[in-house]
């Protein structure tokens, strides 16, 4: 394997919601490579396909046509339970609403992937605190979401999508329901663990957040009609004249 | 206007020398708006021949000359800092000169104009967020505040120009599907309301 094998590659990937004459193209021939390490951010206007793309390239949603890869595994070939298990030891994916389990604590939420994957509770608990403290987030650990600001919730939501052997997350709108300082915030988490050597896809509607990511590709009706291309500086140097 | 107002700011809290103005202001402003050693100069023999400043003593052994405000710089200071920045002059965009020009000019594809300088501005985006990321380099706690509060505007300017840029392309958009049954020749409707910026909700 080599140094520079993508963590995920979509090629050619359609999906079309529906059928008939209610039938709505949400993607029509994506193709797109994320590194590990990298940030991708995806932006586009509203309907452009930004979830699909995402919930595809994750393994919550199949693609009428093309193929999804995630690390060698072309996820097209699995079965339900093989992509489900795929999921819990591969992907995460942090949404607007946060999405922790009101009834469960920080390091209990964190531990969940863990556990549904067969680990013991007590080991996996652990580890998640590991987790919460590599993130600077321990004194979280024992709190309930309903105790927790938006944003910390969002950072433990973080925590989660990457815990264990899980390294690629999909964001979808994280910062949404967040001020600009708490947004911030979270991208900062969201920015460390892909310097870290995780790979994140990224969708949001505010270039603020986007300047976080090393890439951005825009999406247009299910199709990408441009991309801020590498960042090699040579490169970099080209596009800008 | 901002160097006159600068070094006046500057000299408010302590009379300084010229070399010391200049190092002072780029270090509260980020290194944004770098200055040369003339500029200072220049700005404070006007500033001098104003009445605002004056010299201090005569030039020490190295030549240096420091100067302090007059009563009348204090005043103007005072002034600066209760009344608001004139918006009214604004400062001529290229960027707006070149798409109000585009949709005017034949031949220019003004969809690619503003894909190609979204691009720019977005990576933009990105490279000011990486400094801002990063503290800056052997300086205090006060100017690191400074130092990000220019970064940040820059970054909303530039997040300002991405959705301006989304609003000319959801724009265009809107009025060549309407310009299409038009014939030829003639321009797509400028009148046509301008549609909200797309955004997820
Ligand atoms: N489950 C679904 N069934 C039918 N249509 C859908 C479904 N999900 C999304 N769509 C449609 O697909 C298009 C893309 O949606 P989506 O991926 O949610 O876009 P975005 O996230 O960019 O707003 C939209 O037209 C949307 O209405
Ligand atoms: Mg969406």
């Amino acid at each position: 394997m080599s140094v520079s094998h993508p963590a995920l590659r979509l090629i050619d990937v359609h999906r079309t919601h529906g059928g008939g004459e209610a039938a709505v193209h949400a993607l029509r021939g994506v193709s797109l490579e994320v590194f590990p390490g990298e940030l991708v951010a995806v932006m586009g206007p509203s309907g452009s396909g930004k979830s699909t793309l995402l919930n595809v390239a994750g393994g919550l949603d199949r693609p009428t046509s093309g193929q999804v890869v995630i690390g060698d595994t072309d996820l097209t070939s699995l079965d339900a339970r093989a992509l489900a298990k795929l999921r819990r030891r591969r992907v995460g994916f942090v949404f607007q609403d946060y999405n922790l389990i009101p009834s469960l604590t920080a390091a209990e939420n964190v531990a969940l992937p863990l556990e549904l994957d067969g680990e013991r509770a007590r080991p996996a608990r652990r580890r998640a605190r590991e987790a919460l403290g590599l993130m600077g987030l321990m004194e979280l650990a024992d709190r309930y979401p309903d105790a927790m600001s938006g944003g910390q919730q969002q950072r433990v939501a973080i925590a989660r999508a990457l815990v264990g052997t899980r390294r690629l997350v999909m964001a979808d709108e994280p910062t949404g329901a967040l001020d600009s300082h708490t947004g911030e915030e979270v991208l900062r988490v969201l920015r460390q663990r892909c310097d870290e050597g995780a790979s994140g896809l990224l969708v949001t509607h505010e270039a603020r957040y986007a300047g976080w990511a090393d890439r951005v590709v825009f999406l247009r009706d299910g199709v990408v009609v441009d991309s801020t291309g590498s960042d090699r500086p040579e490169q970099l140097l080209h596009a800008a004249r | 206007m901002s160097v006159k107002f600068g070094l006046l700011a500057l000299l408010a809290t302590e009379p300084m020398y010229g070399a010391q103005l200049r190092s002072e202001f780029e270090a509260r402003t980020g290194g944004t708006w770098p200055l040369n050693v003339g500029q200072v100069y220049t700005t404070l023999g006007r500033l001098e021949r104003d009445g605002l400043v004056e010299s201090v003593g005569e030039p020490d052994e190295e030549g240096r000359i420091a100067y302090r405000l007059t009563d009348s710089g204090e005043a103007t200071i005072r002034t600066w800092w209760t009344a608001p920045v004139d918006r009214s002059e604004t400062p001529r965009d290229e960027l707006v000169i070149k798409l109000a020009l585009a949709v005017t000019v034949p031949g220019v594809h003004v969809a690619h104009v503003v894909q190609v300088q979204r691009a720019a501005t977005v990576r933009h985006l990105r490279d000011l967020t990486r400094l801002k990321a990063q503290a800056p380099p052997g300086s205090d706690a006060r100017h690191e505040h400074a130092w990000r509060l220019v970064l940040e505007n820059h970054i909303f300017a530039a997040e300002a120009e991405v959705r301006w840029l989304d609003h000319v392309e959801a724009d265009l958009a809107r009025s060549s599907s309407r310009a299409r049954p038009v014939p030829a020749g003639e321009r797509p409707g400028r009148d046509s309301v301008p549609s909200r910026s797309p955004q997820s909700i």
